[in-house]
């Protein structure tokens, strides 16, 4: 008789499918590298957001079709995007003024850990052995006017990345307004972490115990049951 | 004033500062890249345009090998891939410090290991922050505060100052003896646009040298760039030429 393993948790396309049903009618985003570009992908068919790209993109689209890239066409990731109607390029200086300055209102960023007063750490390892690179990551944790991580709830190995205490090195202090995992939808409030929420099949004691700081149940809680993708 | 736009000039390249003066007219024009480079100084901090390789003056950095110039500074967002451009520069042990925001592109493989080895000095900058004082340098601002990298790794031997309730450093202006741009098309007074999202450093690398020599794909006619359009305008620049990958 063969076990049948039963995948507990969302698959990364339904986290993003989760923070894109949280991203308001009008709002200028950017996306960091990485399995946050895929939120792109499920923006609702009645809101109209403009995603902004640090390299000097505004209004960026999907990715091109085979054979119509264009090496002078690309985002954060170095990968071929395109330009929608209404789309415009700038200089690196005026992208970072639109970073710095506070006028991207939602940033969604992977990490490798964070803290419940909300400090986020995202940009360097304890491997010493390797150069550092910070590319924009410190500009848009303090920039944004909403940071929004993405990120599994566990290390590969199982270990906690909701901490009391972040132990990588912090790229910005408190900055952190939600956490989407494969496990919860989890806000960060003056009162630390509160789980509003929960993957469906998840209870709020496993919850708990892969979390390494306390968890608050919210009152008006909700199971989170995302379509497949 | 007759002006006659068909000639191309080769200035002295011992005067670059004095080229555009010499004559009643500007003429920023140079023949080829070794007119472009010939006066690069060893030592040298050059500003490199570019984020990855959209923009990046691939030909202007492999040319600088052959130049004579070494233990230069090199300023720019990454720290070169493959073994082209930067990498290649890097290769040949002309370089002797980076400054950037993401030396660790996949294929930055030719800098990991100068760096590991010793040989290739590196300064991390968030992203922002390296352009703002790239910016400064142009602007003629002597120092700015940002909270970018405030109580952090990178913010922790900087001057602290609290802002409205916020930490913020101090930095301080980053200038540069020469920067190299890759952009699409210029006209003789250096006039200079730029293809999509291959504009990124451009412009403000441009303001922020002392020597600024760009690359382009084709140069216009005086008055053919429309000036609404025109994204560097050329008092920032001081050489073009053409040049197809």
């Amino acid at each position: 008789m063969t076990a049948v393993l039963e995948k507990i948790g969302l698959t990364r396309p339904q986290v993003a499918w989760r923070i894109a049903q949280e991203i308001d009618d009008g709002s200028y985003v950017n996306l960091g590298i990485g399995s946050p570009e895929m939120v792109a992908n499920y923006v609702p068919a009645d809101r109209e957001i403009v995603f902004h790209s640090e390299n000097g993109i505004l209004g960026m689209g999907e990715a091109p079709a085979a054979g119509q890239e264009d090496g002078n066409l690309i985002n954060a990731g170095k990968k071929p995007v395109t330009l929608l109607p209404g789309g415009s390029y700038f200089s690196h200086t005026d992208s970072f003024v639109m970073i710095r300055g506070g006028h991207i209102d939602i940033c969604v960023l992977g990490a490798y850990q964070v803290a419940e007063n909300g400090d986020l750490a995202n940009w360097a390892t304890l491997d010493t052995s390797k150069p550092p690179g910070v590319g924009g990551a410190m500009d848009l944790a303090v920039g944004a006017k909403q940071i929004f991580v993405m990120m599994d709830h566990c290390t590969k190995t199982g270990k906690p990345k909701l901490m009391q205490n972040c132990t990588y090195p912090l790229t910005g202090f408190g900055v952190v307004r939600t956490v989407f995992t494969d496990l919860a939808v989890i806000d960060v409030t003056e009162g630390g972490f509160v789980a509003r929420e929960i993957t469906a099949g998840i209870s709020f004691e496993e919850l708990q115990e892969k979390t390494a700081a306390p968890l608050t149940l919210a009152e008006n809680w909700q199971t989170l049951t995302p379509p497949e993708l | 004033m007759s002006v006659n736009i068909t000639i191309f000039k080769i200035y002295p390249i011992d005067q670059p500062g004095l080229a555009s003066y010499s004559t009643p007219m500007i003429d920023k024009r140079v023949d080829n890249i070794a007119a472009a480079l010939g006066d690069i100084q060893s030592g040298a901090v050059i500003l490199s345009s570019g984020f990855g390789d959209a923009g990046a003056p691939v030909d202007l950095l492999e040319a600088l090998i052959n130049t004579g110039a070494e233990n230069l500074t090199i300023v720019s967002n990454n720290a070169g891939e493959g073994n082209y451009g930067l990498a290649a520069l890097i290769a040949a042990g002309k370089v002797s410090q980076i400054i950037c925001s993401y030396p660790i592109s996949a294929g930055s493989v030719v800098f990991q290991d100068r760096y590991q080895a010793g040989e290739v000095a590196l300064e991390v900058v968030p992203q922002g922050t390296l352009s703002e004082r790239m910016r400064a340098a142009g602007a003629g601002i002597g120092g700015f505060f940002t909270p970018t990298s405030a109580g952090t790794e990178l913010g922790k031997s900087k001057e602290n100052r609290e802002i409205n309730g916020v930490e913020h450093v101090l930095e301080y202006p980053l200038k540069g003896d020469v920067a190299l741009i890759r952009a699409t098309q210029a006209d003789r007074w250096g006039n200079i646009v730029y293809d999509k999202s291959a504009r990124n450093f451009g412009p403000v690398m441009a303001m922020a040298a002392t020597l600024t020599i760009v690359q382009v794909d084709e140069i216009v006619e005086l008055g053919e760039l429309d000036p609404e359009l025109i994204i560097t305008p050329g008092i920032f620049v001081d050489r073009v030429f053409v040049h197809n990958d």
